[in-house]
């Protein structure tokens, strides 16, 4: 490793701007493209300089897009609202159900937890579609097709295998003696995983959920197969929108451009814990 | 009565039994994936059934009958055929390139820690929304990657509207997306590794690619094995990137199982078939995890072993 010679800097240099170029071309791309008016984007060669626009965004802000033929109603900014919400309500919820019953499967080895953790695990390897095809039908029996109810209760299958393993080996990597002395100084059992285990493990609860939050963020087949126009998160709001006439492609950058900025800023924040999360703990990062 | 004052001090308000405390604890989060379970069993029971929502009256057992006429039926092998190369394709290459790239930035410095931070973020864009961020890209008309393409004489590449084309279209997305997940676990990997083995081949002068075929590449074989189990289950069920692109077009050249199962179930309303499908990509995908789960395990306990 110590003895580069100029010519391997040279073509690791080179290596390294491809795959720089590679990954990060189409994110400056269409951040380019956001700001561009449609005959801009047209125009042959594709031109790198060029004014830019605020009109796509402001259409999309506003709901209303200026056309030759009238006014365009977008609902875009409900999609976006959508995403917000089912995304953080999901994450919550599962935080609830998820962080007490890692801790059960970290301090506790009662009869079948093994079996039980990873039936759980399973759930994110499973095909999403076996489980909502019937689910539809379910569902509109429960009146529950179209809710964000549904939804949430749905989403809780990418969040809580999630939130379960990536916390259980928090809590799994905390000594227990530290509260076995809180307990003999005679708190009670909650207390003490109030006081002690939670605020331990709370780093990697935070990462849990941020992670949690990226996934329900990026998921697309449960509400395409389970919500309406008015109850879809942007991703699939925005393959709507690619097919919706008079729908212009600077728009459709700009739509893109919103939708992926919450991730994508909070995979930066996150960005320590992300190996570890990314993979449920298999490999410590 | 010292004992029972004790008792009621460490119950503090309600008590639970020491035994039952985790089951309590796990209980919430069970009974909302059991709620799950239930559709699950109903997709075995609907692929046992002649069922179309469009002749809802029709609908009766026909037991083996939607297994077996796959294996008269060119739609089905197919979707097979389809998802299984897309998968070796896909996860083959990002392999390649996962372990270039990781190899590449293995060494701590200033600028590689800043490209392996840079590398996340097409990983962390939704699949769905990079496939169509490469859809703009490769439009015929506007598209930069189009334009590209005819600078070097190659006019009239059509990209995932042919049939010639589709697959690869979408392979390139799907590299962009997850090669970055593979560079990542690896990286992580090539990291930990124990630096005395090194430290020894270069006092002794040992030659680098036996290095790296001797001792870089088996010690880093069990990252391989975990990134390459995770990216087979993702890749062997993709639906966001083709649906996305192409709804499984042109054609059937895309119908891997979920798409073929959304769109029997959706567009011919064969619910039978689709859940046929569905029951058969999950015989395949409940295989590999299980290899997954077992080998993962082993690594577990090797860790904590150690530990």
């Amino acid at each position: 490793m110590e003895t580069t010679s100029a010519l391997e800097k040279v073509l690791r240099g080179v290596a390294l701007t491809l795959v720089v170029l590679f990954f990060m071309f189409p994110i400056v791309w269409i951040f380019l493209m956001s700001f561009q008016t449609n005959e801009t984007i047209l125009s042959i060669p594709p031109s790198v300089i060029f004014t830019p626009t605020l009109e796509n965004y402001q259409a999309l802000i506003t709901g209303k897009l200026q056309t030759a033929s009238g006014t365009l109603d977008i609902a875009f900014m409900k999609n976006l609202l959508n995403s917000v919400f089912l995304s953080v309500s999901s994450v919550a919820i599962a935080l609830v159900l998820g962080v007490p019953a890692a801790y059960a499967f970290a301090r506790h080895k009662f009869r079948g937890s093994e079996d039980i953790a990873f039936t759980l695990l399973s759930f994110r390897f499973a095909p999403p579609l076996l489980v909502l095809l019937p689910l539809t039908q379910y569902f509109q029996w429960m009146g529950l097709s179209n809710t964000y109810i549904g939804l949430i209760w749905v989403y809780q299958l990418i969040c809580l295998p999630l939130i379960l393993w990536i916390v259980r080996g928090y809590f799994e990597d905390i000594s227990a003696d530290v509260e076995y002395a809180y307990r003999i100084a005679g708190h009670s059992w909650f207390a003490t995983f109030r006081k002690i285990a939670l605020p331990l493990a709370g780093p990697g609860i935070a990462a849990a959920g941020l992670l949690a939050f990226i996934f329900a963020w990026n998921n697309f087949v449960f509400a395409l197969v389970l919500a309406s126009a008015d109850k879809q998160p942007v991703t699939v709001g925005a393959l709507a929108f690619v097919t919706a006439s008079g729908i212009q492609y600077g728009q459709i950058a700009a739509a893109i451009v919103l939708s992926i900025t919450p991730t994508l800023a909070l995979a930066l924040y996150a960005q320590r814990y992300l190996v570890e999360g990314l993979s449920l703990g298999a490999v410590k990062g | 009565m010292a004992t029972v004052a004790k008792a009621a001090r460490s119950g503090s308000g309600f008590k639970i039994s020491k035994r039952a405390l985790p089951y309590v604890l796990s209980l919430p989060a069970l009974l909302v994936c059991i709620g799950i379970l239930i559709p699950f069993f109903t997709a075995v029971v609907y692929s046992f059934q002649r069922y179309r929502l469009s002749q809802p009256y029709a609908r009766k057992w026909n037991w083996g009958e939607n297994y077996l006429t796959f294996l008269t039926d060119p739609g089905f092998w197919n979707t097979l055929k389809v998802s299984l190369s897309y998968a070796v394709i896909t996860v083959g290459l990002e392999l390649l390139l996962g372990l270039g790239i990781a190899l590449l930035l293995q060494r701590r410095s200033t600028i590689n820690n800043f490209v392996s931070i840079m590398l996340l973020l097409p990983l962390m864009t939704a699949p769905a929304l990079a496939a169509l961020m490469w859809k703009l890209m490769t439009n015929p008309g506007f598209g930069i990657l189009s334009y590209l393409l005819s600078l070097v004489g190659i006019d009239n590449f059509r990209w995932a509207s042919s049939p010639d084309t589709a697959l690869l279209t979408v392979v390139l997305v799907d590299i962009w997306v997850y090669t970055p997940f593979i560079m990542i676990l690896l990286l992580a990997g090539l990291r930990s590794l124990p630096t005395q083995p090194f430290e020894a081949a270069a006092l002794d002068g040992v030659p680098r690619s036996f290095v790296f075929f001797r001792i870089t590449l088996p010690m880093l074989t069990p990252y391989i094995l975990t990134a390459t189990l995770f990216r087979l289950l993702d890749s062997i069920q993709q639906f966001d990137i083709i649906y996305a692109m192409t709804q499984g077009g042109p054609g059937d050249t895309l119908t891997v199982f979920q798409v073929e199962a959304y769109l029997n179930f959706f567009q011919s309303t064969n619910v039978g078939r689709s859940a046929a499908l569905m029951i058969i990509l999950w015989a395949i995908t409940y295989t590999l995890s299980n290899v997954f789960i077992k080998h993962w395990l082993r690594l577990r306990e090797r860790a904590r072993g150690e530990a």
